[in-house]
């Protein structure tokens, strides 16, 4: 009878860890409905797993998506949305921010997005994600639905280093009580910094720039590249004296323990890179290490779309709205090269790389079509692209039977700059677009006037 | 300088980079940095657009007809004089050509941040013609910049109006006849909240009291300055002999042009209580506020900036990137252009200004602006703002041919600049550009080959430390004076 107990204590714990992972039982939000069911009728459905679908119903039922079609009927008790005239699509995935980790830039007590240190592979963005950061429903309202979280990814941080590795990207949803209610996936991707050849550095003690010459740069990039070789090293030993039972023998190594499933090729490596040098180095190091690695910033990724489409690498975009590296580029290089890399047949995301500008990512992907990339493609890099990359595309990204239900449903295309959104469901739930922008907007818009 | 490069607040890492490309570049100039100003032909015909002209609707299939620089007609058929240039703008769109009320581009430095009253220092002179985001913006259809000093003291430097005459020297950029201006700066900036100096101490003032009594006493001074020179130049007109004129003092000099109305005040500022402070320190000394910069919170009292007549100069919808700033709301144009402030939407960034149609078009979805008053915010009003509206800011006979022409309606995501007018000369043509860009590649090429020629000869020293495509970069954000050059307006 011990067994019996043991298996359900151990159902237990499959239930629970269910739910923290895909946490598909509807939970009751703040912003949301108590109905789990919804039907959203009359509807232009750009599915993004085909044609658009004219006419369309989606029937919404415990957080997923039930059913998508023109012939789908409302099912009994459901909560209608007549949206003729409107449109629906994947809510978008913002795959690169700081969401819940900063929230005002400057002031450092406010912002958890980058430890102190060169390697924290330990460190995980879920732990630090405050639940009740103003940006989530700012950023929520223009349409993105889901983020990752990821640490040491720069933004608008100015506390603390970048650091080599990281810590632990996580996959959250945009709404929830609690960030187990909004967690998509918790350990999404371990963050590397892929360090750079310096020969420039700004020191805050003197306030100055100091220059060393390239040789001294580079014996130290060396010196970086060594030490992130004998971390991998170490922590594959680590693995494998784990596999063989003879941990007792060792001190338990947490940071040398998160890198485990890095190396067995569980967990992607999201590598921070731009120059064309840094990518291809960054991708040498990670074939010989047998890794996989998802490329992020990608500024100059243009200049190795060969090698990204010969090793599958994907690649999450900083925004196009940016300028060039080179004061000789084309003004419009970075606006350019999503055409240029779907041309390649490179796979990318689109991303904001921020948070206060994460409510740009539509506008960032409309430029870029603006700059001769596919509609389609822009959309897909800020949906369903970015949820294959991380290995979410089974759950979220398109309108498809079985997905959850995060959607939006828009009076014109979501990608430009004066659509609004009309309805947002997060896994399910109807939820609201109120934020604080918006409230202080209603305030002053009723101020009596000033005498 | 801890915060506030504004590159990164759009996740966008490389100040520094900057200045490693500016440094490179002196060596591997492409051509298009000795670009020649583009030959002005003295008639042209823009054909076939749809003409938004701002001032008195939308012209469809309309005509603008340049001559010497001016728009000499504007309508729907206007018959092309003989010696005309034409351009067919076919499906295309025309705007007045962009104004951005708050740049700092083609400036080699930005904040004297040493002491808390600048105003001696002149953006003037340190204008760089050759700084590439002036022809970057005048890709975004930027025909006009209100070049402004940083945000790091209380009173900062003088400012001025330029037109991005892309290849044209430093001394024909002014925009001639626009009154100069003054910056000024309230709140976290100049009190230096944000910014520190390991082993230096901190700068007075401290506090936004300090603030205002800064502003105060310098006022102060500069009456009693003007009141000696006003003595002086009486008793002297009077034909009174042996006077000693006053010390000029060139601190003074610029605020007493404040006093007069000679100069612009164009005032850095976040909060309300801030805003409501500079209006009451501006009546006391009987000056006037031109825009209030910023003003993220102007929406809070904007009955307040109506009656006192100032501008305000905003973004679209940049927020929470230090606590002056979290209560930013992209609703702030809106709010406040219905309370009828002359409200203009700036770029205080060299990428921002490249899209600020597109920041413009955002006040029609926060706030529901007509498509009109939108375009508005960032062609007419800050035309008005800048003093400079008889000459530009509308499509209208008898001003500047300073014109911006999209293919598709500006205040989309979609709209690209096909062309750049100024004073009539086309000085951006996106297919001029296209067509250009294999040529810079050769040229960049064979410098580069020669380069690598020249360095190999003498005697096989380090050879991979002057390859240039060696050439390290860095692109952590790390904060430096470039960054300071662009964020410490901000």
């Amino acid at each position: 009878m011990i067994r019996t107990a043991t298996f359900h204590r151990f159902l237990h714990l499959l239930c629970f860890l269910n739910l923290l992972y895909f946490a598909a039982v509807p939970c009751t939000h703040a912003q949301s409905s108590s109905s789990n069911a919804y039907a959203i009728t009359h509807a232009k459905a750009f599915t993004l797993a085909g044609s658009p679908i004219e006419d369309c119903t989606i029937v919404i039922r415990d957080g997923k998506i039930a059913a998508v079609g023109a012939m789908v009927e409302v099912p009994q008790g459901a909560q209608v949305i007549d949206a003729k005239g409107l449109q629906v699509y994947p809510g978008f995935f913002d795959s690169i921010t700081q969401m819940g980790l900063s929230e005002i830039s400057a002031v450092g007590a406010t912002v958890d997005s980058s430890e102190t240190g060169n390697y924290n592979p330990d460190v995980v963005a879920a732990t630090a994600v405050s639940p009740s950061s103003e940006h989530i429903p700012v950023t929520r309202a223009s349409g993105i639905t889901e983020v990752m979280a990821v640490p040491a990814s720069g933004g608008m941080d100015f506390f603390g280093g970048r650091g080599i590795l990281g810590g632990q990207a996580s996959a959250i949803h945009l709404a929830g009580w609690t960030v187990d209610e909004m967690l998509l996936k918790k350990s999404a991707a371990m963050v590397l910094n892929w360090p750079q050849i310096e020969t420039e550095t700004f020191d805050f003690s003197t306030f100055s720039r100091k220059e060393k010459p390239y040789t001294e740069a580079k014996q130290e990039y060396d010196k970086q590249v060594n030490e992130l070789t004998d971390w991998l090293d170490r922590a594959r030993h680590y693995s494998q004296a784990m596999e063989k039972g003879s941990i007792a023998k060792y001190d338990r190594d947490l940071k040398l323990e998160a890198l485990a499933p890095v190396l067995r090729g569980e967990m992607p490596l999201l590598v921070f890179a731009d120059r064309s040098r840094d990518i291809r180095n960054a991708v040498e190091f990670c074939d010989k290490q047998k890794l996989k690695i998802i490329l992020a910033g990608g500024s100059e990724a243009y200049k190795v779309k060969d090698l990204l489409r010969s090793k599958d690498i994907p690649v999450i975009l900083r925004p196009m709205l940016s300028l060039p590296d080179e004061e000789d580029d084309p003004y419009d290089r970075l606006l350019s090269q999503p055409a240029e890399l779907a041309a390649a047949g490179v796979k990318f995301a689109i991303a904001s790389f921020d948070n206060s500008f994460s409510r740009r990512l539509g506008q960032n992907a409309a430029n870029a079509v603006a700059h001769g990339l596919a509609y389609d493609e822009a959309l897909r890099a800020v949906t369903i692209n970015p949820a294959q990359i991380f290995g979410l595309g089974s759950q979220i990204g398109t309108l498809e039977q079985g997905k959850l239900a995060n959607l939006i449903v828009t009076n014109g295309d979501p990608l430009e700059l004066t659509t609004d959104v009309k309805y947002l469901f997060v896994k399910g739930q109807l939820t609201s677009m109120e934020n604080k922008h918006h409230r202080l907007y209603e305030k002053y818009l009723n101020r009596p006037k000033a005498q | 300088m801890k915060i506030l490069a504004t590159r990164e607040m759009r996740g966008n890492r490389k100040p520094f980079l900057y200045f490693l490309c500016f440094l490179c570049l002196l060596y591997l100039a492409p051509s298009t940095h000795a670009a020649p100003a583009p030959d002005a032909p003295s008639v042209i015909l823009i054909q076939n657009a749809t003409v938004l002209t701002v001032s008195h609707g939308t012209i469809e299939h309309g005509s603008i007809l340049i001559k010497d620089g001016k728009i000499a007609e504007v309508g729907q058929s206007i018959k092309a004089p003989k010696d005309a240039q034409i351009i067919d703008a076919s499906g295309q769109f025309v705007i007045p050509g962009i104004i951005d009320c708050h740049s700092h581009i083609a400036a080699d430095a930005i904040n004297e941040g040493s002491v808390s009253v600048s105003s001696m220092v002149n953006m003037e002179e340190v204008l760089n013609p050759e700084d590439i985001d002036i022809y970057r913006d005048l890709a975004g259809g930027v025909t006009a910049a209100n070049i402004l000093h940083g945000s790091a003291n209380s009173i900062g430097g003088q400012t001025l109006v330029i037109k991005l005459r892309w290849g044209q020297p430093a001394s024909k950029l002014p925009f001639e006849g626009a009154l100069p201006g003054i910056k000024f700066a309230l709140g976290e900036n100049p009190k230096r909240s944000n910014f520190s100096i390991p082993g230096q101490p901190r700068r007075y003032p401290a506090t936004r009291m300090g603030v205002e009594e800064t502003i105060r006493a310098a006022f102060s001074e500069a009456r009693d300055y003007k009141k000696a020179w006003d003595d002086y130049n009486k008793r002297s007109a009077a034909g009174e002999k042996n006077l000693i004129p006053p010390r000029r003092d060139l601190k003074l000099e610029p605020l007493v042009e404040v006093l007069e109305g000679k100069r612009y005040v164009h005032s850095h500022c976040y909060r309300e209580d801030e805003i409501l402070m500079l209006l009451r320190v501006a009546k006391e000394f009987g000056f006037k506020v031109r825009t209030f910069q910023h003003v993220l919170e102007g929406y809070k009292v904007a009955d307040e900036l109506a009656a006192a007549g100032v501008g305000a100069s905003t973004f679209s919808d940049w927020w929470a990137y230090k606590v002056e700033a979290y209560d930013a709301i992209p609703y702030n144009a809106a709010l406040m252009t219905r309370r009828g402030v002359i409200v203009s939407i700036n770029s205080d960034d060299a990428e921002e200004a490249t899209h600020l149609n597109q920041e413009a078009a955002k006040s029609m979805k926060f706030g529901g602006l007509t498509h009109d008053e939108a375009l508005k915010l960032v062609t007419l009003n800050p035309a008005i703002q800048l003093g400079i509206d008889k000459r530009v800011g509308t499509i209208d006979v008898g001003k500047d041919a300073d014109l911006a022409i999209y293919n598709h309606d500006p205040l989309s995501a979609y709209a690209v600049v096909q062309k750049t007018l100024i004073d009539g000369r086309v000085y951006f043509d996106r297919e001029r550009d296209i067509a250009g860009r294999a040529e810079v590649e050769k040229e960049k090429k064979a410098l580069t080959e020669k380069l690598k020629k020249a360095e190999k000869k003498p005697e096989e020293k380090k050879p991979e430390e002057k390859k240039p495509e060696e050439k390290p970069k860095q692109a952590a954000p790390t904060p430096t004076p470039t960054a300071e050059r662009e964020g410490g307006a901000l």
